[in-house]
């Protein structure tokens, strides 16, 4: 019972740090095609700068509460992801800094060379996190001790030797890439004006009918690669409101970018990510991290979760925590509502 | 035990050294900054706040290298320390994971408020944010300290079926007694850094002649802050954390002191190299008794060397334990002269025009960051063989899949970005010592970034 809470929980954790820190990567990842001049870019900077740290601490919390509730499972699964773990640090310590030094010095060669830092970073990041989820739908090859180690890439097959990279997890990339970049350009319309916020609605437009075809396509090899999420949704029909979410988020997105309202379709994209990593959740269910090669070694929340005295104490620190967490939030993103621009204010990025 | 046990040691010796250069200035400085917002706020003088404007830009830039630097050591615990953080997690989940939802959104959100907010939260406002993130980040200290305080001395746990650990006490972990000495000691240092660092930077400006009245303000809230950290330092913190090592962990304090021979009335070593094959303290020199005494207040008691235990309990690098110890434990004897010496002239009135004495503040700066650094390398050398302490061996605790070429891999990795980070850094701390404190002013800042602390 402790076990399947603290699932939902991590896997909310998870999910919040997704929508947030996603809007940010896509602003990233489609920087250098919505902003042109230097002017453009400062503003795209701007738009992100007093929240993504904040929104990367989710992350970090997700990463500690998942050591604190399954240590079975982060052992396993931080050892085993060994190398695109270590290059997602690397990405984020060099995206983090490009945010936080390319307005140091005021030179065109700084600036040019941190934008591609900050652009490149970010779109490998999505890549990449679209990939790990792949990895952990499609499952890895743990031993009989609960271990496992893949490497980059052996053969780009599905099968028992697989890597963090084969067909099916960059197929899932892509799709995250896109569908992070979409959730960027609506953040950017929504919080900049002038030419940044015209290219951003555009692109917008067209990268919806990139999202709605990826959907389709990774939901169909999803069903046929990992065979125990449908079959959740076929046992529990009430499970279908997730992908119900997905599906209307998708629809709304559509709709009020027609309609041109910036806020209801980020709105909607955000209740378009909830969904769809919900639905991932809820198939995988009680499995965690499935194993390819013996289902038996799979670790499930049952044979990974931690004593259950520490996670009821824990509920209740985390609760309060998330109380807080919830105010903080709240006061720095009401205190950063509205339209970014160049001038004035304390900002100074 | 897995070939890739000494790799996946330097590693996390590599980032985690690196990493503590920021932190322990941060929390210290947190006060610091406190410190002077609280003085701005009952003087309603703005030469205090421009001050705190001025360390907070520098706080900022250090922040930012702690966290960066941070993430990777959270992630490791996992990447390749797997077999332990299996055994573990159970208990030290708890305080990672809370440091997590408690402190690092706490400061996040704060330390924004009190870059940037400055304007719009008015003076009661912004003094908050200044508490919110000098609370944010000592209990993020806190937190981290009593993680590494339950491996040096396990409390609160029992041992499952299948080896794992599972927590039977929160406040037990939380209030180990071990981590509270060893947060005293860790947060005296931190403020021992934080105020040398302000102390020199005062007295930086008053040798070459610039932004004087700021070089008096930093140098006097360094020095007088500075005096008592480094006396809580020895005492009571240093002592407390001596006393739980002569009780829990013997070895180590025989193998700090380099005493290999139990003796009644034993000797403290000032100078000397251990001489492992002749098991020796080679051209010592010593202060009789005073071991005993500092030990068990007692000089005639008995201190156990290393021959009281065998060999296999002993830490595997005697002379790194006795080395590291030994250059914190005289650094910290000679900030206590620095500051001491210093004060003493502050309060005669003379300390701000004796330029040796502000040569000596200035050239002291790095000290404090060598002696943080090697009173770390100490506890976590002496815990050796130990991952837990008297529970799991270090060598039983890495990932069991993991091989040494990728640990390898990841470790220059680290060491090249890690370059890179040293090179940015250095270069905004000039631009922002060259600039100065006069030049930030509350009125908004050119739109172009090219004035940011961010």
């Amino acid at each position: 019972m402790m076990g399947t809470i603290w699932f939902c929980l991590v896997a909310l954790m998870i999910a919040m740090y997704v929508v947030l820190d996603g809007f940010d990567l896509g602003a990233g990842a489609i920087h250098l095609f919505v902003a042109r001049t230097d002017e453009e870019r400062r503003l795209v900077i701007r738009s992100i700068g007093p929240v993504w740290d904040g929104n990367e601490v989710w992350l970090l919390a997700a990463g500690g509460t998942l050591y604190f509730a399954f240590p079975a499972l982060y052992a396993s699964a931080f050892s085993g992801f060994y190398l695109p773990l270590m290059i997602v640090l690397w990405l984020l310590i060099l995206r983090g800094i490009s945010i936080e030094f390319r307005g140091q010095v005021e030179s065109p060669v700084w600036f040019r060379f941190w934008d591609v830092v900050f652009a490149g970073s970010s779109l490998l990041l999505a890549i990449f996190y679209g990939a790990a989820l792949a990895n952990v739908v499609r499952g890895v090859p743990l031993d009989d001790k609960g271990y496992f180690f893949e490497a980059l890439w052996t053969n780009f097959r599905l099968g028992p030797d697989t890597g963090i990279l084969d067909w099916y997890t960059i197929l899932v990339g892509i799709a995250a890439l896109v569908t992070l970049a979409l959730h960027g350009a609506l953040w950017l319309a929504l919080k900049t004006g002038g030419a940044v916020h015209d290219r951003a609605q555009r692109l917008a437009r067209s990268l919806w009918w990139a999202v709605l075809a990826f959907t389709i396509l990774v939901t169909a090899v999803t069903f046929a690669v990992q065979p125990h999420v449908p079959g959740n949704l076929v046992d529990h029909p009430w499970g279908y409101i997730f992908p119900a979410l997905a599906c209307a988020g998708l629809a709304g997105m559509e709709w009020f970018i027609l309609k041109k309202d910036d806020f209801k379709s980020f709105l909607s994209s955000c209740a378009y990510l909830l969904g769809m990593l919900t639905s991932v959740v809820f198939g995988l269910y009680p499995l965690i991290l499935p194993a390819s090669a013996n289902p038996a070694y799979s670790l499930t929340v049952s044979n990974s979760e931690a004593g259950n005295y520490g996670l009821r104490v824990g509920l209740v620190w985390w609760i309060i925590g998330m109380i807080l967490v919830t105010g903080y939030s709240v006061y720095v993103y009401g205190s950063f509502a509205g339209k970014v621009s160049l001038e004035g204010g304390d900002e100074t990025y | 035990m897995s070939e890739a046990l000494t790799v996946d040691r330097l590693h996390f010796a590599f980032t985690v050294t690196y990493h503590y250069l920021f932190p322990q200035l941060t929390m210290g400085l947190a006060l610091l900054i406190l410190i002077l917002k609280t003085l701005a706020l009952r003087t309603g003088n703005e030469h205090y706040n421009r001050a705190a404007r001025f360390w907070a830009k520098v706080f900022a830039i250090n922040f930012a290298m702690g966290v960066v630097t941070g993430i990777p050591m959270e992630f490791q615990f996992g990447t390749n320390w797997a077999a332990f953080s299996k055994v573990a997690g159970g208990v030290i989940g708890q305080t990672l994971a809370m440091e997590g939802v408690f402190s690092f959104f706490l400061e996040s959100s704060f330390l924004g408020l009190l870059l940037f907010g400055e304007k719009r939260l008015g003076r009661k406002g912004h003094w908050f944010s200044a508490l919110m993130v000098f609370l944010g980040s000592w209990l993020s200290g806190y937190l981290i300290v009593a993680t590494n305080a339950w491996m040096q001395h396990p409390v609160a746990y029992a041992i499952g079926p299948n080896g794992e650990l599972s927590l039977t006490s929160f406040w037990g972990l939380l209030l180990n007694h071990w981590a509270l000495w060893q947060y005293a000691h860790t947060m005296c240092g931190a403020v021992i850094t934080g105020t040398f660092a302000m102390a020199a930077l005062g007295a930086f400006y008053l040798l070459v002649g610039r932004h004087d009245d700021y070089g008096r303000t930093f140098v006097r809230v360094g020095v007088i802050v500075g005096v008592f950290a480094t006396i809580m330092q020895l005492f009571p913190t240093g002592d407390g954390q001596g006393q739980m090592l002569a009780q829990n962990q013997p070895v180590t304090l025989a193998a700090m002191e380099g005493l290999f021979h139990t003796q009644a009335g034993a000797p403290i070593a000032l100078i000397g190299q251990p001489d492992m094959r002749k098991k020796r303290l080679d051209n010592p020199l010593e202060v009789p008794r005073a071991l005993s005494f500092l030990t068990y207040r007692r000089w005639e008691s008995t201190v156990k060397g290393l021959d009281a235990f065998p060999q296999k309990l002993w830490p595997d690098n005697v002379p790194i334990v006795y080395f590291s110890y030994h250059i914190m434990v005289g650094l910290g004897t000679i900030f206590i002269l620095i500051m001491g010496l210093a004060a003493w002239m502050l309060w005669r009135g003379t300390l701000f025009t004796f330029r040796p004495m502000l040569w000596a503040l200035m050239l002291s700066l790095p000290f404090p960051y060598i002696a943080n650094t090697a009173g770390w390398m100490t506890a976590e050398t002496g815990r050796q063989p130990w991952i837990i302490y008297g529970l799991m061996r270090t060598a039983a605790g890495v990932s069991p899949q993991v091989s040494s070429g990728n640990v390898w891999f990841t470790l220059l990795g680290f060491m090249g970005i890690y370059t890179l980070l040293s090179i940015l850094f250095l270069l905004l701390i000039y631009r922002v010592v060259e600039r100065g404190p006069e030049t930030l002013k509350t009125t908004p800042q050119p739109a172009h970034g090219g004035d940011a602390a961010r």
